[in-house]
């Protein structure tokens, strides 16, 4: 295996633990945060901010290097505009989130724990990524 | 709004969420790349050389999580109360906005915040506002 695929490898796997530690991974959870309405719980928020704090350090070396620890490209979005395709796809995403819970992640790491309805939900994304590359395509 | 502090676990979640942030910050810095888990799985799709060997190894090491936390203890509860219809329905509509959006909580919330880009603030506030509206729509005017 070669160095690359071992740091990705690694890096899911804490990516991984971080959501089962967290409660991300517990799409009721994720839907007892998002109901603002009902009995809140905000422990999400917290994900996002231990999240951030370290993702500031590393993002902060990250762009000031061209190249990576392993000699890879640094490859950071540089794109700045605010398109409607950003707005409009960010406002779908969040509804099919409250809608089961699941943001890609999650869904993921949950076929691991042997979850039936994380497997569905995952190849239903993967078909609705098809479909977005077939209407690309067609452009 | 009322809190639920007996759900609440602030420790676990913000601990967690440093795992999260060290995850992202391994990739970047040994690989050079975004996680972003959506456009990990895209980019599946859409494959160009040398993108698909790491992408594969993250996700795999992503299912290994579970696996493997479930060799040495309890494996924390992950209740999926909803039906297969609307999973299916809610992978779709994922599936499809969130590469129209160019990511979802991974590559916007958590990497897109960590640089500070004004894109991935704009989309984190629309992903949160319509899943906000989402979730009180369901719970509280339809009664779901």
């Amino acid at each position: 295996m070669s160095r690359l695929t071992l740091s990705a490898l690694v890096s899911g796997l804490i990516f991984g633990l971080g959501l089962l530690v967290s409660g991300l991974g517990n799409p009721a959870k994720v839907l007892a945060f998002l109901d603002l309405a009902g009995a809140w719980d905000p422990s999400l928020a917290l994900v996002m901010g231990g999240a951030i704090l370290v993702g500031l350090i590393a993002f902060q070396l990250a762009a000031r290097r061209q190249r990576s620890v392993l000699d890879e490209p640094i490859r950071l979005p540089t794109r700045r505009d605010i398109d409607r395709r950003l707005v409009l796809g960010s406002l779908g995403f969040g509804v099919g989130w409250g809608l089961a819970g699941f943001c890609p992640g999650p869904a993921v790491m949950a076929i691991g724990a042997g979850e039936a309805r994380a497997v569905v939900f995952v190849l239903a994304m993967l078909a609705g990524m098809g479909v977005f590359e077939l209407i690309e395509r067609q452009r | 709004m009322t809190i639920d502090f007996a759900a609440f676990t602030p420790a676990s979640a913000f601990g967690g969420g440093m795992l999260i942030g060290l995850a992202a910050a391994l990739l970047i810095l040994l690989n050079g790349r975004i996680a972003g888990i959506s456009g990990i799985l895209g980019g599946l799709l859409r494959p160009g050389p040398g993108e698909t060997g790491w992408r594969i190894a993250f996700l795999v090491g992503m299912v290994m999580a579970p696996i493997g936390w479930a060799l040495v203890a309890t494996l924390p509860a992950i209740d999926i109360d909803a039906s297969y219809p609307v999973l299916i329905a809610a992978g779709l509509i994922v599936g499809i906005s969130t590469r129209y959006g160019g990511g979802c909580t991974s590559g916007h919330g958590v990497c897109g915040l960590s640089r500070l880009s004004p894109r991935s603030l704009v989309a984190t506030l629309a992903f949160m506002a319509s899943g906000f509206a989402t979730v009180f729509l369901i719970r509280h005017v339809l009664g779901g």
